[in-house]
């Protein structure tokens, strides 16, 4: 199956046609899913992953609840028909440590101490999964928690930085993960200036560490525009609908 | 300083005021900082900036009537949903009248799972779960009705100024509304075709209860039986 | 699915002492921000193993058993060995670990070490076919927590490359048809480096390296890197339910990278 494929053609162009600096297409919607407290969508180049958000509740079971804050349940689960060879619908060890640092990327931007011995789940769904979905991910789950009502420091942002044939590169699609020779998955909180989830695999030097993180940081502000700009959608769509409908006075 | 005009659209972490502000709800200080902590419209009262939330679940306060339903029954009373993360505790003295009760069985009989009632919050303070009363004028079992969801923050907006939109609302349709703080709204009426009016009409304000003009358009929407 | 965990609660006196001494630099057991407890390294504690090696660090102990069997490569990689991580946390070695599958943190610990042997490319994959396409050396690594006082990855990954470093690799020899007939013969587990993780804690906004599990219990985040015998990162890893700013990041693969030297230094020289 591995071919020898160039990642880099001779324009400086990837695979998909994008600058080495270039996000994927991204596209994000709220409150889709009526049941649910929060809920959001994403589509992040070929990802999409579905993330709903139910709470605060009460602790079920009591015991696992804590006497000073709220819990936090996550869980990150791939579809069957979510990847080229299907994958079977039992949670993986991929899936179990992800949901993990997932739930830490999220956990600093909640006021959790508000609900002492209730819980927050937040269920993501992948339905379609590209490379950077644990990233995409993070981004909607923020989205989801706004959704809800549930009281945040910020948002959190998610993007990956890879290195392709020697080259850094932002946003890594699966194909560039797999033959690459770095994947770096960072998760930011603006507002606090911090970072909270950080993982790696490959090869980096520190200059290259350095610079991975500065481009993911500058790819994560942009997304943290479009999250906003998501949240509000909603609202200033149905007030733009409202303003061009004419109103009678009543008679009163 | 003010970073937005009274009542935008924020977002959680939207930087609202720096200086000498006080944080007012769902509103974080950070230095001399205020960030809003959830997505709604800002507003400023002199120095305080506070965030009315456009979407969330009910925090229980001392004093709110709410509308909730049983759902389990123990030898130490019943268990009330409000649409809250904590479940409201409703006593059996508040109920019978009396300390003690012989049978789970008869508690049953008294307020079943599934049951409706209309009550207040009596105490509630982040240790323990909301207790609740259903003695009193309007407090009690419910038999009938249809009960409709508004997001609760959005109940201020259904009651309107000195009760000026929940007044043309019961005036205009000739129906029984009894509006619980939590956002479950209980509607009773003989036509039902009022009642559909009753609906609509708490479904535009949790549509539009972020956009100015509401009353009008309501009552508009009264007169006319059309929507938006 | 993944839940806030319950943190075993330290008594108040305890952790206010600890927060204390940690302003002014100084840690309950009289160590500096950046020492380690004692390390200790056995190796070859089990002979029925291809490799093995015990670790100590203060009170935490690791063992690592290497078994080296023989199957098929993956489909995408023919020629090419494969290697397996997989971690226990033992009952005996904590009051509340509890028997059963792996949870979210053995599973995490597995995961964080494989990386960084895989990432460095320190077994060299490609020396263990056998048969091209066909047979392929599985290398199992297994790590058995004994006892857990903090720092359980650092312990792991350390105990993981020593048991490597004198895994044995018997040896198969091909016959006219084809066949791998196993030969009384063993070499040397063919490695190329030496990775090894350094974890940096963060207690209040103060950074200790080798935590105790007091320690750990009030920490509020951890960060995993492991170094190559050059110097270059291979693995990273942030955990727990803070978070970290960039300058504390930059500065912190500073103080891992020269920490994880001194320790190949002291116990792996023929790395440096």
């Amino acid at each position: 199956m591995v071919a020898i494929q160039k990642l880099i053609d001779e324009n400086g162009l990837r695979v998909d046609g994008r600058r080495l600096d270039e996000l994927r297409p991204i596209k994000m919607e709220v409150g889709l899913l009526a049941n649910a407290d929060g809920s959001a969508y994403i589509e992040q180049g070929r990802n999409k992953i579905i993330v709903a958000v139910y709470g605060p509740k009460e602790a079920q079971p009591k015991h696992i609840g804590l006497h000073d804050r709220a819990v936090i349940r996550c869980r990150y689960h791939m579809a069957p028909f979510s990847t080229d060879e299907r994958k079977s619908p039992a949670p993986s060890r991929r899936e179990i440590e992800i949901s993990k640092v997932i739930r830490e990327a999220l956990e600093p931007a909640i006021f959790s101490e508000y609900f002492p011995r209730s819980m927050v789940d937040i269920f993501i769904e992948v339905l379609q999964s590209d490379g950077g979905s644990r990233c995409a991910a993070i981004t909607a789950s923020s989205l989801a928690l706004a959704d809800a009502g549930i009281p945040l420091r910020d948002l959190v942002v998610a993007c990956a930085v890879g290195k392709i044939e020697g080259k850094l590169a932002v946003d890594p699609s699966d194909i560039e993960d797999k033959l690459g020779e770095a994947d770096m998955p960072v998760a930011f909180i603006p507002v606090l200036g911090k970072i909270s989830l950080l993982q790696m695999d490959g090869m980096f030097t520190e200059e290259e560490f350095i610079e991975a993180l500065n481009m993911a940081k500058n790819a994560c502000m942009k997304i943290y525009e479009l999250q906003k700009q998501t949240l509000k959608q909603r609202y200033l769509q149905i007030e733009k609908e409202i303003q061009e409908t004419p109103v009678q006075k009543g008679e009163e | 300083m003010r970073m937005f005009e009274r009542r935008q659209l924020v977002t959680p972490g939207d930087l609202l005021a720096e200086g000498d502000y006080i944080a007012g709800e769902n509103t974080y200080k950070e230095g001399n900082r205020i960030y809003s902590q959830k997505l709604g419209l800002v507003d400023f009262d002199d120095k305080k900036v506070f965030v009315v939330p456009l979407r969330g679940r009910y925090i229980p306060k001392v004093g709110d009537i709410v509308v909730g339903q049983v759902t389990d029954v123990s030898l130490n009373g019943w268990s009330v949903d409000i649409n809250s993360p904590y479940k409201a505790v409703l006593s059996v003295p508040d109920v019978t009248g009396k300390s003690f009760s012989p049978k789970l069985d008869s508690l049953t009989k008294i307020l079943g799972v599934g049951e409706v009632v209309v009550g207040k919050i009596t105490a509630f303070d982040r240790t323990r779960d909301p207790t609740l009363t259903i003695k009193g004028a309007g407090l009690g079992k419910v038999g009938d009705g249809l009960i409709v969801n508004l997001t609760p923050t959005k109940v201020p907006r259904l009651i309107g100024r000195k009760g000026s939109m929940i007044n043309i609302l019961k005036r205009e349709t000739g129906c029984e509304i009894i509006v619980g703080q939590n956002g479950r709204i209980l509607i009773r009426g003989r036509d039902s075709k009022k009642v559909e009016l009753v609906v609509e009409a708490i479904r535009m304000i949790e549509e539009q209860a972020h956009i100015s003009g509401l009353t009008d358009r309501i009552k508009n929407f009264l007169k006319t039986g059309k929507g938006d | 699915m993944s839940i806030t965990p319950q943190v075993e609660p330290l008594a108040k006196i305890k952790s206010r002492r600890m927060i204390k001494l940690l302003a002014s630099g100084k840690r309950l057991d009289g160590r500096g921000l950046l020492d380690y407890r004692k390390i200790q390294i056995e190796n070859g504690v089990i002979e029925k193993a291809e490799g093995s090696a015990l670790v100590s660090l203060g009170a935490t102990k690791v063992l690592v058993g290497v078994k080296i069997e023989t199957g098929s490569p993956y489909p995408d990689l023919p020629n090419q060995g494969a290697l397996t991580v997989n971690a226990e946390f033992v009952p005996l070695a904590h009051k509340y670990f509890e028997p059963g599958p792996p949870d979210e943190n053995s599973i995490e610990l597995a995961r964080v070490v494989d990386r960084g042997i895989r990432e460095s490319e320190t077994i060299d994959m490609e020396k263990l076919v056998i048969v091209p396409g066909r047979l392929v050396y599985v290398v199992f690594v297994d790590i058995y927590i004994l006892n857990h006082d903090g720092n359980l990855i650092d312990a792991a990954g350390i105990a993981a490359i020593s048991a490597l470093l004198n895994s044995k690799l018997p040896v198969y020899r091909v016959d006219e048809n084809g066949e791998a007939k196993k030969a009384d013969e063993y070499n040397p587990l063919p490695i190329q480096d030496c990775p090894i993780p350094v974890t940096l804690t963060k207690i209040n906004d103060r950074i200790v390296l080798d935590p105790s599990l007091d320690e750990e219990n009030i920490a509020s985040a951890k960060l995993t890197m492991t170094f190559t015998k050059d110097g270059k990162i291979c693995a990273i890893q942030k955990s727990g339910i803070g978070a970290f700013t960039f300058q504390e990041i930059i500065e912190a693969q500073k103080i891992a990278r020269e920490k994880a030297n001194e320790i190949r230094k002291n116990f792996f020289k023929e790395w440096i």
